[in-house]
C-alpha cells in the first residue's frame, strides 16, 4: 500500500467513526425520550462520551485527510465541485451538530441538578427536555447532510 | 486507484452507495451496542438498549451491506467462475461472511441473554454478547482498512 492509499484508508475509516457516532446519538435520541429519571439520564453520559469522541476524530480525520488527498492524488483537485460541496456540507453539518449536542445536553444538565438536589424521581420537565423537538430537528438534518457528503463523495458530480 | 475511481462507470455507484451505507449503520450499530453493553453496569434497561442496538441497527446494517456488497461485486465482474480475486476483496468477503455469522451467534447469545435477564437470573450472556460484538467491530475496522485502501 502506498502513502496516498493509507490516507484514503483513514480518511474512509474517519467517515465510518463520523457516521457510527451520529448512528449512536440516534439510538440515545430514541432512548432518551422515555426516560424521566435524573438516575437513567446521567447514566447514559459515559456513552455520550463514546458518541462525541467517534464523531470527533471522524470529522477531525476525514476533512484533514480529505483535503490533504485532493492535493495529492492525480485526477482530483481541491477546486472541483463535488469536493468543494463536501466541505461546505462538512461545515454546516459541523454546526449543526453542535446545535443538536446544545439541544440535548439541557437533560443531561438538569438531571445533574435534580440528582444535585436529592430528587431521583420522575420528572416531568427532564422528560420534556429529554424530548427536546429543536435536537430532534437538528438531529435529523445533521443525519441528511451526512447522507449528502455520502452520495457525494460516491457519485462524485461533475466528476 | 485514484485512476480507477475516477473513471468508475456510473451504474457502478448505487450498489457501492448502498454497501458502505449499510457497513456504515452496522459499524454504528456495533459500536452502540458495545458501548451501552460495557456502562451498563448490570442496569437491565441498557442491557436491553444494547442488545436492541444490535439488533434493530447492526443486523439490518449488514443485510444491507451484504446485499450492496454481493452487487456492486456482480457489476465489477468479481462474482464471475474463475474471476481471480484481488486480497483486500478476499478479505472483505471472508471478514462480511465470518461477521454476519459471529453477529448472528452474538444475537441469539444475547437474545436468551435478555429472556434470561427478565426473568431476573444475571446478565453472565450479555457479557458474552459484549465480547463477540467487540471483536466484530475491531474485525470490520479491518475490513473497512482493507476496502478502502486495497492491499495486494
Amino acid at each position: 500500500m502506498s502513502f496516498d492509499d493509507w490516507l484514503l484508508a483513514l480518511h474512509v475509516l474517519s467517515a465510518f467513526a463520523y457516521v457510527g457516532g451520529i448512528v449512536l446519538f440516534w439510538v440515545l435520541v430514541v432512548a432518551v425520550r422515555k426516560t424521566d429519571t435524573p438516575g437513567g439520564t446521567i447514566r447514559m453520559e459515559p456513552i455520550v462520551k463514546v458518541g462525541n469522541v467517534a464523531v470527533g476524530i471522524g470529522a477531525v480525520g476525514t476533512i484533514l485527510l480529505g483535503i490533504w488527498l485532493a492535493f495529492a492524488l492525480d485526477g482530483y483537485a481541491i477546486w472541483d465541485g463535488w469536493i468543494i460541496a463536501a466541505i461546505v456540507l462538512w461545515a454546516i453539518g459541523g454546526g449543526i451538530g453542535q446545535r443538536t449536542g446544545a439541544a440535548y445536553m439541557q437533560g443531561m444538565t438538569k438531571a445533574k441538578e435534580l440528582e444535585a438536589a436529592g430528587q431521583s424521581g420522575s420528572n416531568s420537565e427532564l422528560l420534556a427536555l429529554n424530548r427536546t423537538s429543536t435536537g430532534l430537528l437538528m438531529q435529523s438534518l445533521a443525519s441528511i447532510v451526512l447522507l449528502l457528503i455520502l452520495l457525494d463523495m460516491i457519485f462524485k458530480p461533475g466528476a | 486507484m485514484s485512476i480507477l475511481a475516477a473513471v468508475r462507470p456510473d451504474s457502478w455507484n448505487f450498489p457501492l452507495f448502498l454497501h458502505v451505507l449499510g457497513a456504515m449503520i452496522l459499524v454504528g450499530g456495533l459500536l452502540t451496542g458495545v458501548s451501552t453493553l460495557a456502562f451498563a453496569r448490570g442496569d437491565a434497561r441498557f442491557l436491553r438498549l444494547g442488545y436492541w442496538s444490535l439488533l434493530a441497527v447492526s443486523l439490518p446494517g449488514w443485510i444491507l451491506m451484504r446485499a450492496g456488497g454481493e452487487w456492486i461485486g456482480s457489476r465489477e465482474g468479481w462474482t464471475k467462475e474463475g474471476v481471480p480475486t484481488p486480497t483486500w476483496l478476499d478479505i472483505g468477503f471472508l471478514l462480511a461472511d465470518l461477521g454476519g455469522l459471529i453477529l448472528l451467534i452474538s444475537l441469539i447469545v444475547g437474545g436468551i441473554g435478555v429472556y434470561r435477564l427478565r426473568q431476573g437470573k444475571g446478565a453472565g450472556l450479555l457479557k458474552g454478547t459484549l465480547v463477540l460484538s467487540l471483536i466484530l467491530l475491531a474485525a470490520y475496522v479491518v475490513a473497512v482498512w482493507a476496502m478502502a485502501g486495497k492491499p495486494n
